[in-house]
């Protein structure tokens, strides 16, 4: 046991002698992680705390309730239900109509004949993802005024112009829509690798056998391409639970909150303009554990299926 | 019969290229709009209805009123800053921490990789993230905006799997030749994962272009704004833009084209680098999936 403990200790040495330069480069990236990854990491202890500014986060007073008080606020409040619900209807919205799309596309892309319409295409659909949010947001504002482009379009066909953004009915749509539009071409882009991959002998061997096009998509080209499709998929269902606040924050309004309103954004206004710091936190820990338990169901499953996993 | 089966599938081939081509309209025709309103007559925008098909006059009022404007240059300058001093700070510490990453050998190397994974699962959120920012002293600095998004995780991972496929008798012949690790870094890893290098200045760097959530949480002074800030407050929540000295006679006429300039402005620097960045696409996304 002894020379055991003395090995490791000469080794640990050892290694420090030859390998110290490396260990000094890594000195300035573990500095950043404990600072700004691990340090915020003990500041989930506000969940549980009622923060108070004189005191700081270590000082301040633990809730009642075992600390579970904000919890408990959250829950039988008229939010929880509401931010819970418009996250997952946004995530179920964009699973069902924006993930099959770059799919479509990049079968049809793979379809063109011509290379050069095939390139172009690519380049024109690529083009809204490098649009910055805050244009697309701002141009999605203008459009949606009651004399904005989106009206002057419904009203052709006899609509009456609305404020749409002001619509709640209208936001979801509006969302995932945008989102689409400004993701579908970019998320292609994996797809037409996938199908790229795919042995063009098979397809040869079909077209002897006499298999149409659709034939061809159907047995040679999905399949191709499945394994990708599943790993994305199960990927897209680990995210469920957590809508990005960028966008959101950017185009919802009071009046459309009881649509627009998730956890994300929650957390943004309750935490940093209405400064209840441990509130907002306790909520963001709730979603973080939820999210996490996706991720790792959507990782466990994905292993299993294709034995492909992030970790 | 064959000759049908080819002509069904000319019709099918017509159908994918109409398909194809309505689709390029959607997603062209937003900013094509934008470009046509800011170009146009901001009298005869007022007065028209309907979808434009190209601008209603010729008059670059607008532009002159942005381009020149003290808000929008400023801003440029700040972005640009972000993302200058950004990429430098990004690409340094994500090629020292993948570079150790990949020090297999080293006796902690297990220990290090844990410790960088983690971070890829848990975080802080939102409001602990926000008080240690203000707690080092970044509040109201642009820095703010750099230093705490030094390193993104995910990237690093990235760039460690495509160190990794470096052979290792390279690194060895270096350090025969009497070479440190710093030599090995710069001269033998960094020169052949360019491929990877532009992935990474493009991923970080559109990040920073993009940005405005984090200065809208730590910068204070207007005069700190990045553009896409500057942006958000006049395009969405609404203010004016500051015209300074400059009298405009009739702001709210001229509002519509101002802002269809603003967004051409602010969107033309992305497009014309854009064809450059467009082939390293595709060996992003596949460095992107590499399984690590």
């Amino acid at each position: 046991m002894a020379t055991n403990k003395k090995g490791r200790g000469a080794e640990i040495r050892l290694d420090f002698q030859k390998n110290k330069v490396v260990y000094f480069m890594f000195v300035p990236v573990v500095i950043f992680f404990l600072v700004f990854h691990y340090y915020p990491m003990s500041g989930i202890i506000l969940a549980f705390k009622d923060f108070k500014p004189a005191h700081g986060i270590w000082g301040s007073a633990f809730t009642g309730m075992f600390g579970f008080e904000h919890f408990v606020t959250f829950f039988s409040g008229v939010h929880a239900q509401r931010t819970i619900t418009n996250t997952i209807l946004i995530s179920l919205y964009q699973l069902i109509f924006g993930f099959p799309m770059p799919i479509i596309l990049a079968i049809m892309l793979n379809e063109l004949r011509s290379p050069k319409f095939k390139k172009v295409m690519q380049t024109v659909t690529y083009f809204p993802h490098f649009i910055s949010t805050v244009v697309v947001c701002g141009m999605i504002t203008e459009f949606c005024l009651s004399d904005g482009l989106f009206n002057q379009i419904s009203g052709f066909f006899g609509a009456e112009p609305i404020s749409m953004l002001s619509e709640p009915g209208m936001f979801r749509t509006i969302y995932v829509a945008s989102g689409i539009w400004q993701a579908m071409g970019w998320d292609s882009i994996i797809y037409l690798a996938a199908i790229a991959g795919i042995d063009t002998q098979l397809y040869e061997a079909a077209s002897l056998d006499g298999a149409g096009r659709f034939k061809k998509i159907w047995h040679i080209t999905l399949p191709g391409i499945k394994s990708t499709v599943v790993i994305l998929l199960i990927m897209q269902i680990g995210k469920m639970m957590s809508v990005g606040s960028e966008k959101i924050l950017l185009l919802y309004n009071p009046s459309t909150y009881k649509t627009a309103d998730v956890i994300s954004t929650y957390v943004y206004r309750k935490g940093l303009l209405d400064q209840d710091y441990s509130y907002s936190t306790a909520v963001n820990l709730f979603n973080s554990v939820i999210n996490f338990a996706l991720v790792y169901f959507a990782n466990a499953v994905s292993r299993k299926l294709t034995e492909t996993s992030l970790f | 019969m064959i000759d049908a089966r080819s002509k069904g599938d000319r019709l099918v081939d017509l159908i994918i290229i109409v398909v194809m081509l309505a689709l390029g309209v959607v997603m062209l025709y937003p900013m094509v709009y934008e470009l046509f309103v800011s170009f146009s007559e901001p009298a005869a925008l007022i007065r028209h209805r309907g979808l434009l098909l190209w601008p209603l006059g010729f008059d670059t009022t607008a532009y002159e009123l942005v381009i020149s404007n003290h808000q929008i240059l400023t801003g440029y300058g700040n972005t640009l800053f972000l993302v200058v001093a950004g990429l430098a700070v990004n690409m340094s510490m994500t090629c020292l921490g993948a570079y150790c990453l990949t020090r297999t050998h080293a006796y902690w190397h297990r220990y290090m990789t844990i410790f960088v994974l983690i971070t890829m699962y848990f975080s802080g959120g939102l409001i602990p993230s926000y008080l240690t920012v203000r707690g080092v002293g970044l509040y109201n600095s642009l820095w703010a905006c750099i230093i705490p998004g030094a390193i993104s995780t995910y990237n690093m991972i990235i760039l460690r799997s495509y160190f990794s496929s470096i052979p290792e008798s390279l690194v060895e012949s270096v350090f025969i030749d009497g070479g440190g690790h710093m030599t090995v870094l710069f001269k033998i890893f960094i020169p052949l994962s360019l491929p990877a290098m532009a992935v990474m200045v493009l991923y970080y760097g559109v990040g920073h272009w993009n940005s405005w959530f984090n200065a809208n949480l730590y910068l204070q002074e207007r005069s700190k704004w990045p553009l896409q800030l500057v942006l958000r407050n006049i395009l969405i929540t609404g203010s004016n833009l500051d015209l300074g000295s400059t009298v405009v006679a009739d702001y709210e006429m001229l509002e519509k084209s101002m802002k269809a300039a603003m967004v051409i402005v602010t969107t033309v620097p992305i497009l014309a680098i854009y064809p450059f960045l467009q082939k390293y696409f595709v060996g992003g996304m596949m460095i992107g999936s590499l399984k690590e």
